[in-house]
C-alpha cells in the first residue's frame, strides 16, 4: 500500500471510530464496515442512454468557455430529439442545432466569443427551424434559480421595457405586495436534466473547477433532476483539495448523478487552467459552417460519424 | 505629438462618459471603449473598477491584448449579476441600432421570428439599461444604426422607461458616442440631443447621417481632443499595436 493512500485509510477509519465511541488510537486496521458511496461513474454514452427525445436540458459553461463538448457529441451520435436546450449559448447549441436535435432554445446569448456570431445559431434562426425563449441573462439565472428554489418565479426588474415581454408573450408581470412597483414574473425553467464540464470530481459527483470563473453550472445542477458531470481527471476526493483551496469545490456529489472522466472534454472550448480555447479550430468550425459539403467533412473528421 | 486621429478623438468622447462616476464598475464592451475606460481611469477617473474582461478586477493600466499588473478583486459573470442589481455599474455597450430614445439592439434584425440577421441575443442589454446607467458607443453613424424605430428593443430607451415606473426608477442613457458626434437625452422628453461634433465633422454631416429627428442646439461645440498625456498613455501604454484605427476611419 503506498504511504499516501495509508494515510487517508487511517484517517477514515480513526473518523469512523471516533464517530462510533470506540477510538482505540491502534494501527491502519479497521474492524468497522462501512457501506459503500455510490460510484456514480460512467461514459458518455451511459449519460445519454439516460436521457430522452423531448426532455429539457440545460447546458453549462459560458459562451465557448468549458462547454461539456464530449457530451454534446455524444448526443449527436444518439437518435435524440426534439430537445428544449437551455444555456448561455456557445458552439453547444451550434452543433445541436446543426444536428437538428433543438425543437426549442432557451438562452441569453449565444456566441463564440472571440468570433461574436455562432453560425449555426445564426441560420437556425434567419430559416425559423428553432422556436426560442430568449432572456436577458440574468433572467435566464433567475429562471434556473426559481426552479432550484422549487419556486414558481422570481420577480425580476431585468426586462421591463424591453422587447423580451414581447417576444415571450407568456411572461406575466406581479405587482409588488409592499409597494406599487411591477415587475415581470420569470417562470421557473425546470431541467429534466444538466450537462457541465469541470476541471476535477471524484467518482461520488464532488466536482472542482480551477479556473477563475464558476459559470452557472452548480445552478444548472441544482436547477435539474439529474446532473451529469464530465471532468478532466477522476481523483480520489482526498485529492481535490490536496493542492486547490476548498472553495474550488463547485459541485456536491448530491446535485451530480453521473461521473464522467473527459480528458480533454471541454476542446474546443476552453478550460482554464487545463486548456485554453482552441482558436484554430475554432476558425475552423465557423468557415466549415458556411458551407454544407465543407461542414458534413468537417462533422464527419470531428464526430467520426458521417452528418 | 503627430496628428490627432479620430480614433483618438473618439477614446477621449467615450472615456467622458465615466467622469464622476466614482468607485462603480466600468464596464467597455468593445475595443474603443476599452481604450477609453482605461484612459479615464488612468487620469480623471482613478476609483473606477475594471474586470479584465474574464473573472478579474484589476488595478494598474495594461495594454489592450495584455495582461493587467495587479488583480485586486474577483468578479465572476455570477457577481456581475449581483453587482449590477445594486446599480453600481455604468456599461457602454455597443449596439447594431439605436432610436430617437436610446432603445438599442443588439439581439436580431428584421421580424424576431424570423431575422434578416440574428445577432447575439439581447444578453444583458434589458437588465443593465434598467438598473444603473448605461452609455453606447456606435462606430459607423450612418441610417443603418441610428434608425427611427429598432426592430428588437433589448436595451431600454427613455419612452419605455417612461412607460413603467419600475422600469424607469434607475434607468439612465448618460451619453451615445458615435465615430461623427456625441449625444445625449438631455432634453424635455429625453429626445436624443447632439452634445458636440468630432474634429472635422459638420453638423449637416451627422444630421444627414441620422435615421430620425436629431435635437440640435443653436451653438455645438466641437469635441475635445486628447491632452498630451492622454495621448500618450493612447498611444504608448494602452494601445501600442493601434488596433484602435481598425474600428475607426480618419
Amino acid at each position: 500500500m503506498d504511504r499516501g493512500r495509508e494515510i487517508r485509510l487511517r484517517r477514515e477509519c480513526s473518523v469512523i471510530k471516533q464517530a462510533l465511541g470506540t477510538f482505540t488510537g491502534q494501527g491502519p486496521a479497521c474492524a468497522v464496515k462501512k457501506a459503500a458511496m455510490a460510484n456514480k461513474q460512467m461514459t458518455e454514452d451511459e449519460v445519454v442512454a439516460q436521457l430522452r427525445s423531448g426532455m429539457t436540458i440545460g447546458i453549462g459553461g459560458w459562451g465557448s468557455r468549458r462547454k461539456p463538448m464530449s457530451l454534446v457529441r455524444a448526443i449527436l451520435r444518439s437518435d435524440l430529439t426534439d430537445l428544449t436546450i437551455v444555456s448561455y449559448g456557445g458552439p453547444d447549441v451550434g452543433l445541436l442545432l446543426a444536428a437538428k436535435k433543438v425543437r426549442r432554445l432557451v438562452y441569453g446569448f449565444v456566441s463564440l466569443d472571440t468570433i461574436p456570431l455562432e453560425p449555426h445559431f445564426r441560420a437556425a434562426r434567419q430559416s425559423g427551424a428553432v422556436e426560442v425563449t430568449e432572456y436577458d441573462e440574468g433572467m435566464l439565472r433567475w429562471a434556473l434559480y426559481a426552479a432550484a428554489c422549487r419556486l414558481p418565479f422570481m420577480p425580476s426588474r431585468a426586462g421591463l421595457g424591453s422587447d423580451v415581454l414581447k417576444v415571450n408573450p407568456g411572461l406575466r408581470t406581479v405587482a409588488s405586495p409592499y409597494g406599487d412597483e411591477e415587475l415581470v414574473a420569470i417562470p421557473a425553467v425546470r431541467l429534466d436534466a444538466a450537462l457541465v464540464h469541470l476541471n476535477r470530481a471524484d467518482v461520488h459527483g464532488n466536482a472542482q473547477y480551477l479556473g477563475p470563473d464558476p459559470y452557472f453550472d452548480d445552478l444548472f445542477c441544482s436547477a435539474a433532476d439529474k446532473a451529469y458531470v464530465s471532468c478532466e481527471q477522476v481523483l480520489d476526493t482526498a485529492e481535490l483539495t490536496r493542492t486547490a483551496p476548498v472553495q474550488s469545490l463547485l459541485l456536491q456529489r448530491w446535485m451530480v448523478h453521473g461521473v464522467v472522466e473527459a480528458p480533454g472534454g471541454a476542446h474546443f472550448t476552453s478550460c482554464d487552467p487545463d486548456y485554453g480555447r482552441d482558436e484554430a479550430f475554432q476558425r475552423e468550425y465557423v468557415t466549415a459552417a458556411a458551407d454544407p459539403q465543407a461542414w458534413a467533412a468537417f462533422y464527419d473528421r470531428y464526430l467520426g460519424v458521417p452528418a | 505629438m503627430s496628428v490627432i486621429t479620430r480614433a483618438e478623438v473618439c477614446v477621449v468622447a467615450c472615456a467622458e462618459v465615466w467622469r464622476g462616476d466614482g468607485e462603480i464598475l466600468a464596464s467597455p464592451i468593445g475595443l474603443v471603449p476599452s481604450i477609453a475606460a482605461r484612459l479615464a481611469r488612468a487620469t480623471f477617473a482613478p476609483d473606477l473598477l475594471l474586470s479584465d474582461g474574464e473573472a478579474y478586477l484589476t488595478q494598474g493600466t495594461w495594454a489592450i491584448g495584455g495582461t493587467p499588473p495587479v488583480i485586486e478583486g474577483w468578479i465572476p459573470f455570477r457577481a456581475v449579476f449581483d453587482l449590477l442589481y445594486t446599480g453600481r455599474r455604468h456599461v457602454m455597450m455597443g449596439p447594431s441600432q439605436i432610436d430617437r430614445y436610446g432603445n438599442a439592439n443588439i439581439s436580431a434584425i428584421g421580424d424576431f421570428a424570423r431575422p434578416t440577421r440574428a445577432l447575439l441575443g439581447v444578453r444583458g442589454a434589458p437588465g443593465n439599461t434598467v438598473n444603473h446607467p448605461t452609455s453606447y458607443w456606435v462606430p459607423r453613424h450612418g441610417h443603418r444604426s441610428f434608425v427611427a424605430a429598432v426592430d428588437m428593443v433589448s436595451g431600454v430607451g427613455y419612452d419605455r422607461a417612461a412607460a413603467n415606473p419600475a422600469a424607469g426608477r434607475y434607468h439612465e442613457i448618460r451619453r451615445v458616442v458615435s465615430n461623427l458626434g456625441v449625444f445625449d437625452f438631455g432634453t424635455a422628453d429625453h429626445r436624443m440631443r447632439l452634445v458636440s461634433v468630432h474634429p472635422g465633422v459638420t453638423v449637416d454631416e451627422i444630421v444627414a447621417a441620422t435615421g430620425f429627428e436629431l435635437t440640435v442646439p443653436a451653438d455645438v461645440p466641437q469635441t475635445r481632443l486628447p491632452t498630451d498625456a492622454e495621448l500618450a498613455l493612447i498611444r504608448e501604454v494602452i494601445d501600442p499595436a493601434s488596433v484602435r484605427a481598425r474600428e475607426v476611419e480618419g
